[in-house]
C-alpha cells in the first residue's frame, strides 16, 4: 500500500509542477521594494483596520500585506489546493472554493472591502460575482490585464495573432482567463451594472501610467462603489 | 520551506507510554430528561498544562475510538488512534499543548455505558442505559474539563462524530473555547447518514445472541456486531482506495470457487475487520452511539444552523477539512458548516484536502492536516497570547 497522500513538502516546494511551462502568472511591474505596482496601490488604498474579503487570493500575498501594513481583518478564497496551503502558511484564513459558488452566505455590509486581484477575468459570473461583492461590502477593488494595450493590439493587427504578451503570457488553447476585456469595456460595464470608480489606477510594462491607459497599461486596477445617483 | 513539516512516526516524535486515567462524577443530566448518575469517565492527556492553564486542547474521538488517542499502552504494539498527529512536533504538539482525549459517555471503553453496572439493580445496564447525545457527551466532557482545572480550551478538534462534538462544544460553550477543529464531519446527518446506521443496528438487533440487550453473561451478539462493523467499514473507504487495496484479487485461489465461502479479497478483509471489532467493541455501545449520531443536528435549540453561531465571541476561529472522497460525509456538509460560520463574520478556513482514502482519510492523510493545524494552532495561540 503506498504511503497515503501526496508529498506536500514537493508540491510547496515546486507549486508550478504539472503546469504547462508557459503557464505563468501575468507579469506585473514592481517597485524599487519588490512589491508589485498593483498590490502597492491596493495596501496603499485599503484604510488601516478594514475587514477585506480577497476572492482568488491565490498564495495569499496580497493578503499577507494588508494584514502585515494596514493590520486588517482579512480572509480570503482560492480554488486551488496547493495555493491554500500556502496561504495557511502565512497564518491566512482562507476558504478553499470557486468564487462562483458565490457570497449569498454573506449579510450584507460584512466587509469593508472585497477585492478580485486578477479574478474577474477568470471568474464565470462576471457580472454577479460584482454585483454581490458589492452587496457584502462597501468597496470593491478590480485588477485585470487590460486587451487593449499597445502591445496586444499590434500582434492582432500586424499578425494576425490572439495576443501573447507579457500581461497576458498564455497561448490561446491554454489560457485561464475565460474574458478578455479592454479598460474601456471595463468602464462601460461598470457603469451598466450601477457602480462608479472612485479611484483608478494603471500599470504599463515599467510601472505606473497614467496618460491614455487603454493604449498604454499593461493592468487596470479600480476601486468601485454603488453609484447612488443610479 | 520545510521546516514547519515534520514526519510522522518517527522514533524521536512519540509520546511513548500512557495509561488511562479515571475521573467520578455524582450525576449528569440528558437531553432525554432522564439522569445518569454515577458517570465514570475514562481520559488521558498528554503534554502538560502551562502556568496560566491556557494551552489545553480537549481531543474528541469518533464512533469506534476512545480516550487512547496517542502512545502506547503498555504490552501493546499499536499505538492511540491519532498517534500520527498528536507528539513533540506533530499537529497537536505536545511540546507546546496539554491534550486531553475522553472516552464519550455511552462507550464502552471506560467510560460509564451499556456495559457499566448499574448501581439502582447491581445488573448491567443494558437497555436499561439511558439515551444519550452528542450534547449529553459534550456536557460530560464539560465536568472532566472542570474536574481538571481547566477554565478555557484553546482548541477543541475531532473528524467524524469527534468533529460533531467539537461544534457541539463551540456552541454550547462559546466562552470557554477559542477555536475549533472539524475534520470529516456534518452538522446533521443526512437520511443516507440514518440510513446506514440503522442497517448496522438492525444487524445487532436481529442477532438472535442480542437477547434484548442483556446478553452480558452469555455469548454476545458478535455475528451482528460484525456485519455491523463490515457496513461501516465500506462507508469509511472509497470507491478508488478498493481498487487500489484489493481490486478484483482472489483470495487463496486462482480460479472462482463456484460456492459461497470466500472468494474475493475484499471480503475476506471485511470479515476480518468485523471479528476484531467484536473483540474490542460492545454491540450495546454500538446501538447508543449511532443512535446519538443520527439524532445530532447542531441547529436544535437554535432554529437554524446559521443561528447556532450566532452568540460565539467575535475572536473564535474554526478549521472545517473535508476529503474529497469522503462518501460518508461528503464535502458539501462541511461547506454548510463553513457558510453558517462565515456568515456570522466569524473566521473559519476551510479545506477540501484530495484524497483517495475515502472518509479514514482523516486517520491517515498526516502530512497535509499537520500543516493546516499546526499553523491554525499557532495563530490561534499567538491571538491568545500563549506562552509556551
Amino acid at each position: 500500500m503506498r504511503r497515503p497522500g501526496r508529498d506536500l513538502r514537493e508540491l510547496l516546494a515546486n507549486p508550478e509542477q504539472g503546469r504547462p511551462a508557459e503557464d505563468l502568472p501575468s507579469r506585473i511591474a514592481r517597485d524599487p521594494a519588490g512589491i508589485r505596482y498593483d498590490h502597492h496601490f491596493i495596501v496603499d488604498t485599503i484604510e488601516e483596520g478594514s475587514r477585506v474579503l480577497d476572492l482568488g487570493c491565490g498564495r495569499g500575498v496580497l493578503l499577507k500585506l494588508l494584514v502585515d501594513r494596514k493590520n486588517v481583518r482579512g480572509t480570503g478564497v482560492e480554488i486551488s489546493e496547493e495555493k491554500v496551503y500556502e496561504a495557511v502558511g502565512k497564518g491566512l484564513s482562507v476558504y478553499h472554493g470557486d468564487i462562483d459558488e458565490g457570497l449569498s452566505y454573506y449579510p450584507d455590509g460584512m466587509f469593508d472591502y472585497v477585492i478580485l486581484s486578477q479574478t474577474l477575468q477568470e471568474a464565470r459570473a462576471t457580472a454577479l460575482v460584482m454585483c454581490e461583492a458589492l452587496r457584502v461590502a462597501k468597496h470593491l477593488v478590480v485588477s485585470f490585464p487590460n486587451f487593449g494595450h499597445w502591445r496586444a493590439r499590434s500582434q492582432l493587427l500586424l499578425r494576425g495573432r490572439a495576443p501573447v504578451t507579457p500581461a497576458l503570457p498564455y497561448q490561446w488553447y491554454e489560457t485561464p482567463n475565460i474574458h478578455s476585456l479592454t479598460i474601456a469595456d471595463f468602464r462601460l460595464f461598470i457603469a451598466s451594472l450601477g457602480m462608479k470608480a472612485e479611484r483608478s489606477f494603471y500599470i504599463g510594462r515599467r510601472g505606473p501610467v497614467g496618460f491614455w491607459p487603454n493604449l498604454t497599461a499593461e493592468h487596470g486596477i479600480y476601486v468601485l462603489t454603488r453609484d447612488s445617483v443610479k | 520551506m520545510s521546516d514547519y513539516l515534520t514526519e510522522s512516526g518517527s522514533a524521536a516524535s512519540r509520546v511513548g507510554l500512557v495509561e488511562t486515567q479515571y475521573a467520578e462524577f455524582d450525576v449528569l443530566p440528558l437531553d432525554s430528561g432522564l439522569e445518569l448518575a454515577p458517570l465514570k469517565i475514562a481520559y488521558e492527556t498528554y503534554g502538560s498544562l502551562n502556568d496560566d492553564r491556557s494551552n489545553a486542547i480537549l481531543l474528541l474521538h469518533a464512533l469506534s475510538g476512545d480516550a487512547h488517542a496517542a502512545g502506547y499502552h503498555e504490552g501493546d504494539d499499536r499505538p492511540g488512534w491519532w498517534d500520527i498527529m498528536v507528539g513533540p512536533g506533530k499537529a497537536f504538539d505536545t511540546d507546546r499543548y496539554f491534550l486531553v482525549c475522553s472516552n464519550v459517555i455511552g462507550g464502552c471503553r471506560g467510560t460509564t455505558g451499556p456495559a457499566s453496572l448499574d448501581p439502582k439493580t447491581g445488573q448491567r445496564y443494558g437497555m436499561r442505559f439511558p439515551v444519550v447525545t452528542v450534547p449529553d457527551m459534550v456536557r460530560a466532557q464539560k465536568l472532566l474539563v472542570d474536574h481538571l482545572g481547566i477554565p478555557r480550551l484553546l482548541a477543541v478538534a475531532g473528524g467524524s462524530m469527534g468533529g460533531m462534538q467539537a461544534l457541539e462544544w463551540v456552541t454550547a460553550y462559546p466562552e470557554m473555547v477559542d477555536s475549533c477543529i472539524s475534520i470529516a464531519t456534518t452538522h446533521r446527518h443526512s437520511p443516507q447518514q440514518i440510513a446506514l446506521n440503522e442497517v448496522g443496528r438492525q444487524a445487532i438487533l436481529r442477532d438472535p445472541n442480542w437477547c434484548g440487550g442483556d446478553y452480558y453473561d452469555r455469548t454476545a451478539p458478535d455475528a451482528g456486531l460484525a456485519v455491523a462493523r463490515m457496513i461501516g467499514h465500506i462507508t469509511y473507504l472509497s470507491d478508488g482506495s478498493m481498487h487500489e487495496k484489493f481490486g478484483r484479487r482472489l483470495r487463496n485461489k486462482e480460479v472462482y470457487g463456484f460456492d459461497f465461502t470466500m472468494d474475493f479479497e475484499v471480503e475476506s478483509y471485511l470479515k476480518h475487520q468485523g471479528e476484531v471489532f467484536t473483540q474490542r467493541f460492545d454491540a450495546n455501545t454500538y446501538l447508543y452511539i449511532t443512535k446519538a449520531l443520527d439524532y445530532f443536528d447542531l441547529a436544535n435549540g437554535h432554529g437554524t444552523l446559521v443561528e447556532a453561531f450566532r452568540e460565539l465571541p467575535a475572536e473564535t476561529r474554526f478549521l472545517v477539512i473535508a476529503f474529497s472522497s469522503d462518501w460518508l460525509y461528503p464535502p458539501y456538509q462541511s461547506k454548510e458548516i463553513v457558510r453558517a460560520i462565515k456568515g456570522n463574520g466569524l473566521d473559519c478556513t476551510y479545506l477540501e484536502i484530495r484524497s483517495d482514502f475515502g472518509h479514514d482519510a482523516f486517520l491517515l492523510e498526516a502530512q497535509q492536516q499537520t500543516h493546516l493545524i499546526t499553523h491554525f494552532l499557532e495563530v490561534t495561540g499567538h491571538r491568545r497570547g500563549v506562552g509556551w
